[in-house]
């Protein structure tokens, strides 16, 4: 039961961050909304808490700006489930947002990395 | 952008789907069946919740709501068919009636003139000693035009009947003569083809001729290539040189077809004396119309002084061209408006009174809503939904039979009428009366969804459940409510008296001695061309020769000429003197009538004393004339006046009087018959006068063939106009003036007796809701069931008896003020006062008998428990 015992240790998601990592997961290839939650979670070494019904709206939200497809589909252990994938613009989208997350990412590790705040040469 | 959207269900299936996933994929790990669906569940968190917000983040949540709240207040309504029914049809009824109004406002005051800045433009008159608007003679309209300072351009124009030929023959058309720059003094262009262009009037006198777009239409097919073609208008040929637009019209100068320049070098308009037209003229900026009718008087004046023998009674005078045209219809029409509206607020105001009867037996419903969590707010939408659906039916119904009312007071109107009203035809259901219908169906819905809520206010829904009493507000409403419905009756009593009074005045016009049997006439308006018939013998060959062409009709019993038709105008006057009297001074005016031979005997009329004219009567022979009884009675009293001799006008015989006729209503039906005398068509003939035709069968079915063998005997002749006896009689104004009066109080005052009605039954309905328990306690203490209902139909007998006497009293102030209107009717007429008391009462009656019953046969114990 690997996920109960970091159950504690897991951190909500960033608002807007569930998007991109929905696509991110996508580009492997189509996958259910279920198997997305379980790769996030896995990926992201148990770290990630996904909300199920946030997922389930990111998803929708995602479809509506025609960024994912949905289209329903079997599972390979013969289950029946909707099966998202990427589309064209969703691929635009990932490679934008992901440049978008990294220039971030950057800028919040200089700040935070840094042991002397902006404000030093003045003094 | 708007693709379908994806149902709840398919959300529901895909998380039924994940949870599923998930338990085949935690047994995989090693859990059992049962706790891995137990885990996967617990793992996805709130399902209802994920499931709310799918359903939440889907759509617009008020509009949802709207729809539940309004399916909801259809179910309420349908629940309650009476009410609903009354309720809907009483707004239609107010709605439809403003509407309707409003749409002739509209058509009349409110859509500008079809001219350029029409509020700048004038119409000029000359007064003289008769009144204020005469003609003005040509001369005199070059000087004002020269000598005035505050027109930046005027022009004159003439209404002018034309005899157009046409393949078929020759035929009448409206027309009319313009000065070359009235178009462009009313800024109106052409819609095909060009104006009139700079002195066009005085070089090419009628050569040219603008068409009016119905007249293009109608006798050109609405043929692109028609400019350039040519008419014949009264023999002369004129090229058609542009077509109006469609929305053209000009009243003063009638229904004109045909616009041709003015002659100037006509004998008519070489005369300072002879006048025949009026002039209209754009006022330069910054002048007032005020100002402009100083001018023309001032500058008339100065024409007094150089022309006194034409010109010494000679005014002038300037009046704003949009109160020429539609000035007459405005008083009436601002009037109709007022009594729709009040009859609108009536109308609102009962049906909330109807609406807070519903909500006072609606509170425990509310009070339980209310406890169940519904918010103020939700509970107050639901009203305001209740409200809108109620307002919206009647507003549609309403608008529809507004279309329909619009069509029905058309019909009131005589063609004639009508045409004389051209922006009339622009009548409709446009954008602005549209405005106006949804203004008020917006403000009758707000109206009704505050009306439950004052009631029901939030103190009222807390204590709904313990019932406190009757609260202020109640008994605020009651008086209120009792006061609206004796104003209502009163309302409806003094319209049913005025409707009674005047369609009884209607039936007596209708049934007034004319001294003819109007049954199997008709009548027909014949002109032969001046050219041809020139001479005296040659009009009297005219007139034989459609004689008998007519004679030769089956279905024709006899035919006679006039100079005039019977109940027309009561023009045609003439004055006289009795050889062997004194001057009779003013006193001498008399309708002379010249007519056929057979012209008595036709119309059936009563011969007192004396004879007929025969064949005989001819110029050969001495002048003769009839005269009728009134005649005879004022300037014969007591004498034979056969032999007498008459001298009248430019004939220079004196007549011999050889006969008396009972008195025929030569003019208006309202207006007592003036002395009258007749002289033979044969004696003074004329190349147009009017065919009196008795048939044997219907004589509307004999009209086209009367014209078509008048046209068979000379192409040139032209017959038009035909109608029969019964319709131009109940066309005259004095019969119109009466049946639309009627008509139109006739239908306010059965609007407002049903508004009356269902007011009463608003307020006893109400005040039984609100006695409920203290009937309860009075049945409960031994009252009887009938003690009960008489109760209750006394407080309603109260209201009608007030409304009746208070409505008594009104009617004969209003019937006094009718007094002019009415005919052959006392103002104060006992039997329409008795009726229409009756009318109410029963109808008060009626109305109160549902409450009353409702009261009577209330359980006391179910009456005790409820409150």
């Amino acid at each position: 039961m690997p996920s109960r015992q970091n159950a504690d240790d897991r951190i909500a998601l960033l608002q807007g961050t569930l998007d991109l990592l929905i696509l991110k997961i996508l580009v492997l290839g189509p996958c259910h909304g279920q198997g997305v939650a379980r790769l996030i979670q896995r990926q992201s070494e148990e770290v990630f808490l996904v909300d199920h019904g946030s997922l389930y709206l990111s998803l929708q939200r995602l479809e509506d700006k025609r960024w994912i497809s949905a289209k329903w589909g079997v599972s390979e252990n013969n289950r029946k489930a909707r099966f998202y994938s990427l589309t064209a613009k969703g691929r635009e989208q990932l490679a934008e947002k992901t440049t978008e997350w990294e220039r971030l990412t950057r800028a919040m590790g200089l700040i935070l990395g840094s042991s002397t705040g902006p404000g030093v040469e003045e003094a | 952008m708007f693709r379908r959207r994806r149902s709840s269900d398919d959300f529901a299936e895909e998380i039924k789907a994940h949870l599923e996933l998930e338990a085949d994929e935690l047994k995989h790990e090693g859990l059992s069946d049962d706790e891995a669906r137990r885990k996967a569940r617990v793992e996805f968190g709130n399902v209802p919740a994920a499931q709310e917000r799918f359903y939440l983040k889907s759509r617009i949540v008020w509009l949802d709501n709207l729809a539940r709240d309004l399916k909801y207040a259809i179910r309420q309504l349908v629940k309650n068919p009476g009410f609903a029914a009354t309720a809907i049809l009483v707004l239609a009824l107010g709605i439809g009636a403003s509407v309707a109004i409003f749409a002739f406002v509209d058509a009349a005051l409110i859509k500008p003139l079809p001219y350029a800045a029409p509020s700048r433009l004038v119409n000029l008159f000359e007064s003289n000693q008769t009144g204020p608007r005469f003609h003005l003679s040509y001369l005199d309209y070059l000087d004002w035009k020269k000598l005035n300072h505050v027109f930046s351009s005027m022009a004159e124009y003439e209404q002018n009947d034309f005899m157009l030929n046409t393949p078929t023959g020759t035929q009448q058309a409206n027309g009319a003569r313009v000065s070359d720059g009235f178009f462009r003094t009313l800024g109106v262009n052409p819609a095909l083809g060009r104006d009139f262009y700079d002195g066009e009037d005085i070089k090419s006198s009628s050569g040219t001729v603008l068409l009016s777009y119905a007249a293009w239409q109608k006798r050109f097919g609405g043929r692109p290539d028609v400019v350039g073609q040519t008419v014949t208008l009264n023999g002369t040929l004129a090229s058609v040189i542009g077509v109006l637009p469609r929305n053209f019209h000009f009243a003063p100068a009638g229904p004109a077809e045909f616009w041709l320049t003015i002659n100037p070098s006509s004998a008519c308009n070489k005369n300072r004396s002879c006048n025949n037209s009026f002039g209209v003229g754009r006022l330069k900026d910054g002048i007032s119309a005020a100002a402009a009718d100083a001018e023309m008087k001032a500058v008339a004046q100065q024409l007094q002084k150089q022309y006194p023998e034409s010109n010494r009674t000679r005014g002038g005078l300037a009046v704003p061209l949009t109160d020429v045209i539609t000035g007459d219809i405005r008083p009436i029409l601002l009037v109709l408006l007022c009594g729709a509206g009040m009859l609108l607020l009536i109308a609102t105001v009962n049906v909330a009174s109807l609406l807070l009867v519903r909500s006072e037996s609606r509170k425990r419903e509310i009070a339980v809503r209310g406890a169940l969590g519904a918010t103020p707010g939700r509970l107050i939408r639901q009203f305001m939904a209740e409200g809108l659906l109620l307002a919206t039916s009647g507003s549609v119904l309403g608008i529809a039979s507004a279309y329909g009312a619009i069509q029905i007071l058309l019909k009131l109107l005589p063609a004639e009428r009508l045409a004389d009203m051209p922006y009339l035809s622009g009548i409709g259901l446009n954008a602005r009366v549209a405005l106006f219908a949804c203004v008020i169906s917006l403000a009758a819905g707000l109206l009704f969804s505050l009306t439950p809520m004052l009631r029901l206010s939030l103190v009222t829904v807390r204590q709904g459940l313990a019932e406190g009493g009757r609260t202020g507000a109640g008994v605020v409403w009651r008086r209120f409510g009792a006061n609206l419905v004796v104003i209502e009756l009163a309302t409806a009593m003094m319209l049913l008296v005025a409707a009674g009074l005047l369609g009884k005045s209607f039936y007596r016009l209708l049934h007034v001695d004319m001294g003819l049997q109007p049954e199997n006439l008709a009548m027909l308006e014949v002109w032969g061309p001046a050219s041809i018939y020139a001479k005296d013998p040659q009009k009297v060959e005219m007139e034989r020769q459609v004689l008998a062409r007519l004679a030769s009709l089956p279905g024709v019993k006899s035919v006679a000429v006039s100079s005039d038709l019977p109940v027309g105008d009561g023009d045609g006057i003439n004055e006289v003197g009795i050889v062997g009297k004194p001057n009779l001074g003013s006193y001498n005016e008399v309708n002379e009538r010249e007519v056929g031979s057979a012209y008595f005997t036709t119309l059936q009329a009563q011969l007192l004393h004396g004879r007929y004219f025969t064949e005989a009567d001819d110029a050969s022979r001495p002048r003769v004339t009839i005269i009728n009884e009134t005649f005879a009675k004022r300037y014969f009293p007591g004498e034979n006046p056969l032999g007498s001799r008459i001298n009248f006008g430019a004939v220079n015989t004196a007549l011999e009087i050889v006969g008396v006729v009972d008195d025929i209503k030569e003019g208006p039906l309202d207006i007592a018959t003036r002395p009258a005398m007749y002289v033979p068509f044969s004696q003074n003939p004329d190349n147009s006068f009017f065919l009196i035709v008795r048939t044997s069968q219907d004589p509307r079915l004999l009209l086209a063939a009367m014209e078509s063998s008048i046209h068979e005997a000379d192409q040139e002749i032209v017959a038009y106009n035909g109608v029969t006896m019964t319709d131009h009689v109940r066309d005259s104004p004095a019969a119109y003036l009466h049946r639309s009066s009627a008509w139109l109080v006739g239908s306010f005052a059965a609007m407002a007796l049903l508004l009356g009605v269902v007011g009463l039954y608003g307020v006893i309905a109400y005040s039984v809701s609100q006695r409920t328990r203290e009937i309860g306690i009075r049945m409960a203490l031994g009252a009887q069931r009938r003690a009960v209902h008489q109760m209750v139909l006394r407080e309603a007998g109260w209201l009608a008896t007030a409304g009746i006497a208070v409505g008594a009293v009104c009617s004969l102030a209003a019937a006094t003020l009718l007094r002019g209107l009415l005919f052959g009717i006392h103002p104060w007429d006992l039997p329409t006062l008795g009726g229409v008391a009756a009318i109410l009462g029963v109808s008060a009656l009626m109305a109160s008998y549902i409450p009353a019953r409702r009261a009577a046969t209330l359980d006391p114990v179910e009456a005790l428990r409820t409150e």
